[in-house]
C-alpha cells in the first residue's frame, strides 16, 4: 500500500494544468497543489457521485483534462458510473481510484468484498480502454507519467494506506481551504466560464 | 389529427424548449414513454446525451456539467427522482447548481383515483426538498419549461418539471 501524501507528490510532477477534482484525497492535496485555481474540494456533497460530477465537467470542457481522485468507498455506491463514463469515452478523463480497503472517515471499516475486488478489471469490463493498478510507489512513479500523456478514459487504482479517522464529524476541524461555493466560482473564472 | 392529440404533449415542443433555453447537454434515463424524444434528442447535433445507469448520477453528472460551463437538463421518472434525494440534495442544493429536471410522473391520473404510490409521494418528496415544481399536461403547458429554466438560474436551485401526460406525454 502507498501513503496518499507520497502519491500525490509524485502525481503533482506530471499533473500539468489539468483540472483536478480532489474528493478525498484533498486533505493532502490542498497543501500540495501548486495551481489551487485548477482545483476543486468539494467535500463530500454526496457519497458515490465524483466520477459522474468529474465526467460531466470532462464532458462540458473537452480540451482539459479532468482528473478525479475517487475511492473505492464511492465507487461501490455507484459502479454504473463505469458504464456511463466508458460509453462517453472522454479522452480527457483521468479517473484515480484511492482504494484503503475501508470506510475510513467512520473508523475503518471494511468495504464489501474490500481485499478481493479488482478495480482495474470491472473497468476494462465496462469498457473503459485501458485500466492500471498500483501497490507500490515505485511503480506507480514510473508510470503515471505516461498515463497521463495518453488519452482516457482510464482508471488508475492505487491501494492506499488508510487514514482512519474515529472523532465524531462535528468535532472535526473544517478541511476545505475554500467554501465550495468559491472554489466552483474560482475554478469557472478560470476556466472563462461566465454564466 | 384528434384533440386529444392535438392536445398532448409532443416531443417535437419538448426538444424546442430545450432548445430555446440553451440546453447542451440532457443527462438522463428513459421512462416509459420517451422513446420519440430520444429519437429527436439523438439526431440534434447540438444536444450531447448522457444515459445514466441510476439517477442519483444524473444531479452529480449535471452539476459537474454546469461547473464546466454546460447547460444540462435531467430527463428522469418520479421513482428514479426518489431515488435521487440525497444526490440532488448535496449535489445541486448543496453546491447552488441551476438545474431543471423533467420528471415523467408515473401514475398521475389528474383528478382521478391514483393507485400508484409513485404518484402519491412525488409532490410530497418535492415539497419535503422545497424544490419548486410545475406541472405539464398539455402542450399548450409547454411554456412552463421556459419558466422553469429561468426560475432555476434566477434561484441557483434544481427545478422541477412534473410531466404530468406520462402515459401519452412526447409520444405521437
Amino acid at each position: 500500500m502507498i501513503a496518499m501524501e507520497e502519491m500525490l507528490k509524485v502525481f503533482q510532477q506530471h499533473r500539468g494544468d489539468a483540472i483536478v477534482v480532489s474528493g478525498r484525497a484533498n486533505r493532502h492535496w490542498d497543501k500540495i497543489s501548486t495551481r489551487p485555481n485548477r482545483d476543486l474540494a468539494l467535500g463530500d456533497p454526496a457519497m458515490g457521485g465524483h466520477a459522474s460530477f468529474a465526467l460531466g465537467l470532462a464532458l462540458a470542457q473537452p480540451k482539459r483534462k479532468v482528473i478525479v481522485f475517487d475511492s473505492e468507498g464511492d465507487l461501490q455506491m455507484s459502479l454504473g458510473v463505469l458504464a456511463m463514463i466508458a460509453e462517453q469515452k472522454p479522452k480527457n478523463f483521468y479517473h484515480f481510484l484511492l482504494d484503503n480497503e475501508c470506510y475510513a472517515t467512520t473508523g475503518g471499516q471494511p468495504v464489501p468484498n474490500a481485499k478481493a475486488m479488482a478495480y482495474d478489471t470491472i473497468a476494462k469490463g465496462c469498457g473503459y480502454p485501458t485500466a492500471y493498478a498500483y501497490n507500490n510507489l515505485e511503480s506507480f512513479s514510473v508510470n503515471v507519467g505516461r498515463i497521463l500523456s495518453e488519452g482516457g478514459p482510464t482508471l488508475i487504482a492505487i491501494k492506499i494506506l488508510p487514514e482512519i479517522e474515529n472523532t465524531p464529524i462535528g468535532q472535526r476541524a473544517p478541511r476545505l481551504r475554500r467554501t465550495k461555493e468559491q472554489g466552483i466560482a474560482d475554478l469557472r473564472a478560470e476556466l472563462g466560464v461566465s454564466h | 389529427m384528434s384533440e386529444a392529440k392535438e392536445a398532448s404533449l409532443s416531443p417535437e415542443t419538448v426538444l424546442a424548449e430545450m432548445k430555446k433555453g440553451g440546453i447542451t447537454h440532457v443527462v438522463w434515463l428513459p421512462d416509459s414513454e420517451t422513446n420519440w424524444l430520444y429519437l429527436l434528442m439523438k439526431a440534434d447535433p447540438s444536444l450531447t446525451l448522457v444515459a445514466v445507469p441510476r439517477e442519483g448520477l444524473a444531479f452529480s453528472c449535471a452539476a459537474g456539467i454546469y461547473v464546466g460551463g454546460g447547460k444540462p437538463i435531467i430527463l428522469i421518472q418520479n421513482t428514479g427522482l426518489m431515488e435521487s434525494g440525497d444526490s440532488m440534495r448535496g449535489w445541486t442544493m448543496g453546491l447552488n447548481i441551476p438545474v431543471v429536471m423533467m420528471v415523467g410522473y408515473r401514475g398521475y391520473t389528474r383528478h382521478g383515483v391514483n393507485k400508484d404510490t409513485a404518484a402519491t409521494y412525488t409532490e410530497r418528496f418535492l415539497n419535503a426538498f422545497n424544490i419548486q415544481y410545475y406541472l405539464v399536461e398539455h402542450g399548450s403547458d409547454a411554456p412552463r419549461i421556459s419558466v422553469a429554466f429561468e426560475e432555476a438560474q434566477k434561484t441557483k436551485r434544481p427545478v422541477a418539471i412534473l410531466v404530468g401526460d406520462e402515459y401519452h406525454g412526447f409520444n405521437r
